[in-house]
């Protein structure tokens, strides 16, 4: 599953990314493989959405969150 | 000595920056956005100034943006002229681990480096406790706690600094030299002629990005990557992974996190639930642009009212004093008329770059860019764009190169084509002046006022000029890069009004020497070529008014008027203006006004100095009302028809919301695009679409 599979609220653990060249930028950002992002808010329009990771926030549009792929978590 | 200071966007770089240099900077930027590298001066306690250097911030070395690419230019290139002799990484202290991959990456170019942790009452609100002296044995440099926002420890960053070695000592993170195979690192090596191998890593991604690598540098960069099949994406990805990996080993030592510590900070988040609500969101934002225009009319009124009396005073005093003459009569009516035109605006534009500013240093410019994007992208722009467009409403210039940040060229392209029509601060002046002739300065449902309102509808008209023109160049180019919107939403807090107000006064300091320039020199000339004329026609109304038969016909008083006007009819820019009056009659404009238009091409607020030399020229010396007074008694020659009504103000209004009148975002435009292509295609579709629309507006309006 990837990322926007989340809904608001809902946490995820990162396993991989979909896509190279997206990934280093990710990566950068602070969105490693291990990390815990939490799905917390999508904006008024319906996209792009609002995650948090290791304690800040940063937002993406739903077609680059969906690079991310993930695994459940409680 | 040069100190340049790296660091993540929004981690306080450009606070410690303004700490260590106060007023002692260099010529300013964007607020905000450091799109350039911007510098200054500071002393260190042993008495030595040494110069800083604010690079723009960035996530890593890897340049993806022209933006970033600036780092890498002056920490790698060293004849740049800013080239460092120590770099200061700004780091965020609750965020440590995304921070310390761009000290990694620092360090390794083998230029002595000293770590800043800033934000250290944040992360202790996280409940994250760092053991600074274990941190700074692990990373094998000094590292000082700060707080830029309180100015906490600057001194020890002065003195850090002072103390700083002369040769790099800090430890390596990574094994660089695992990277590639030693054949290839040997050719590497020879090709980027830098002292640090990793700075021919960099190169090796980036060399078609930095400037100054010649294009046949750049091309054997190209060969050699293709004769050695080099992936360079997972070669990055590889070395971005083996440097979380030391820096989790570092942090594991040095940083004891509670388990609380992925709290959110709860403040923002309750702002955000309002904020970026699907209704209130944008209810709020469109409430706080409100409350900006509205209050650009409110709190300015009054010290403009001052400003306008001071010049009417300095006038009046100087044409009882002086000796009159040529001379006085530039001093007075060019040089001083047209100074007072512009400085009367000045309240009103030190309040919009103040708001922008806060809008800026709260973190809640990009709360406009994550609520936009979504719009945006439909029209071909990017969230990121919104930077730029309300950075327009003060000025499209340092607005156009904040467009940098935006990674995809095409979106980048969009939003520097379409951000001068915007309504910048030079356009301020023109409309409060023509909204205060034709709308009255009443008050609706008891709360708005119309004038307000009516420069608000104008300000709306920019930016459905935008937003129309975005989509129809989304249609037009075309390209295959992807575009993506990744940012950080910073956690909102209060402004730091020591730093507003610099930006403030700095501001204004550059819009009174720069465009005060320009103005006086308009102003002179434009004296000039109302003062004279051909000396054949200026004889012969001479003689008309010296003749008995009109000294008997009228009064004296309306017989100097008469001759003054026909006098300026005659001379130079009359002529010139009546020359085009033809083409420019049908928007409701009379020769004055094309003066003024003429004039505007080189900077849209010349517009209200023009005016103020054209009909303090055209009265009689001892008529000193002001300037609006003037514009409100002025009619046409031939009609009798007062030229300012409702249509022609608004017809005029719209010419200056579209038209391209700033030489400077030409400049600028010229400089970012590299070319005359975008520039001239600028020039011509907002000059096109002014025409076309004050016609219309006119002709409807009539």
């Amino acid at each position: 599953m990837n990322l926007t599979d989340l809904k608001i609220g809902q946490k995820g653990k990162i396993r991989d990314f979909a896509d190279h060249e997206l990934s280093i930028k990710l990566m950068e950002m602070g969105c490693l493989p291990g990390e815990i992002v939490s799905f917390d808010r999508v904006a008024p329009l319906g996209d792009p959405i609002a995650i948090s990771i290791s304690g800040y926030q940063l937002c993406l549009r739903k077609e680059e969150a969906a690079v991310i792929l993930i695994e459940r978590q409680p | 000595m040069k100190v340049a200071l790296v660091g993540n966007p929004n981690t306080g770089k450009s606070t410690l920056f303004n700490a260590l240099t106060g007023l002692n900077q260099k010529v300013g930027n964007f607020p905000g956005v450091t799109v350039d590298k911007k510098t200054g001066h500071c002393k260190l306690p042993d008495g030595s100034s040494i110069e800083i250097i604010d690079l723009p911030g960035c996530y890593s070395l890897y340049p993806k943006s022209k933006d970033e690419a600036v780092v890498l230019d002056v920490l790698v290139d060293e004849n740049n002229s800013s080239h460092p002799d120590l770099i200061v990484v700004i780091a965020d202290a609750s965020n440590l681990k995304r921070n310390l991959l761009l000290y990694s990456q620092v360090a390794d170019l083998h230029i002595p480096v000293i770590l800043a942790l800033n934000m250290i009452d944040i992360a202790r609100k996280k409940q994250i406790t760092i053991d600074v002296d274990q941190l700074a044995k692990e990373l094998g440099v000094q590292v000082v706690p700060i707080c830029a926002r309180k100015g906490e420890n600057i001194d020890l960053m002065k003195q850090a600094i002072a103390n700083a070695p002369a040769v790099a000592i800090q430890k390596e993170l990574v094994d660089l030299d695992a990277f590639l195979a030693p054949k290839v690192r040997e050719k590497l090596s020879t090709l980027a002629a830098q002292k640090s191998s990793y700075a021919g890593l960099l190169l090796l991604k980036g060399h078609d990005l930095v400037s100054f690598l010649p294009h046949e540098r750049q091309v054997k960069f190209d060969e050699l990557i293709e004769e050695e099949t080099i992936d360079r994406d997972s070669l990055q990805r590889k070395e971005t992974l083996q440097r979380y990996q030391s820096i989790d080993k570092v942090l594991e030592k040095a940083v004891v996190r509670t388990p609380l510590s992925d709290q959110k900070d709860k403040v923002t988040n309750q702002l955000d639930f309002i904020l970026t609500h699907r209704v209130w969101g944008f209810v709020s934002f469109f409430l706080i642009l409100l409350f900006i225009f509205q209050a650009i009319f409110a709190w300015a009124d009054y010290p403009m009212g001052l400003i306008e009396d001071f010049f009417a005073w300095v006038e009046e005093t100087g044409k009882s004093y002086l000796p009159g003459g040529a001379l006085t009569s530039l001093l007075l009516d060019g040089i001083i008329a047209g100074l007072g035109g512009i400085l009367v605006f000045v309240p009103q534009i030190a309040i919009l770059f103040g708001f922008i500013a806060i809008l800026e240093d709260t973190g809640y410019m990009a709360r406009i860019a994550f609520l936009m994007d979504k719009v945006m992208r439909k029209v071909g722009l990017n969230g990121k764009s919104v930077v730029p467009l309300i950075g327009g409403l003060a000025c499209a210039v340092p607005s156009i190169m904040a467009s940098r940040n935006i990674e995809n060229w095409k979106d980048r392209i969009i939003t520097i084509m379409v951000t001068p029509l915007m309504s910048c601060a030079a356009r301020l002046p023109v409309y409060t002046l023509l909204i205060s002739l034709v709308v009255p300065n009443e008050k609706v449902w008891g709360f708005f006022n119309l004038q307000g309102l009516a420069l608000m509808a104008m300000y709306l008209l920019g930016v459905v000029a935008a937003i129309v023109v975005a989509w129809v160049m989304k249609l037009i180019i075309k390209t295959k890069e992807r575009s993506y919107f990744i940012q950080e939403l910073p956690i909102y807090r209060a402004p730091r009004w020591k730093n507003v107000f610099l930006t403030m006064y700095e501001k204004v300091k550059t819009f009174v020497f720069e465009v005060g320039k320009v103005i006086i020199a308009i102003s002179i000339v434009l004296w000039v070529l109302a003062s004279y004329g051909p000396p054949a026609k200026f004889e012969a109304v001479e003689e008309k008014y010296a003749s008995e038969t009109m000294l008997a016909e009228y009064p004296e008083e309306e017989l100097e008027h008469m001759k003054s006007a026909e006098l300026l009819e005659n001379s130079y820019i009359g002529i010139v203006g009546k020359a085009i009056e033809p083409v420019i009659r049908p928007l409701g404009f009379d020769w004055k006004i094309g003066i003024a238009l003429l004039t505007s091409f080189a900077a849209r607020e010349v517009f209200v100095g023009t005016m103020a030399t054209i009909y303090s020229v055209e009265e009689p010396e001892d008529d000193t009302s002001t300037i609006r007074q003037k514009m409100e008694a002025a009619r046409f020659a031939d009609t009798g028809e007062k030229v300012y009504t409702t249509a022609t103000a608004f017809s005029l209004m719209v010419f200056y919301a579209f038209a391209m009148q700033c030489m400077s975002t030409v400049a600028v435009v010229y400089r970012e695009t590299k070319g005359w292509k975008w520039p001239l295609i600028q020039i011509a579709y907002m000059t096109t679409m002014a025409y076309l629309a004050s016609l219309l507006v006119y002709q409807l309006l009539r």
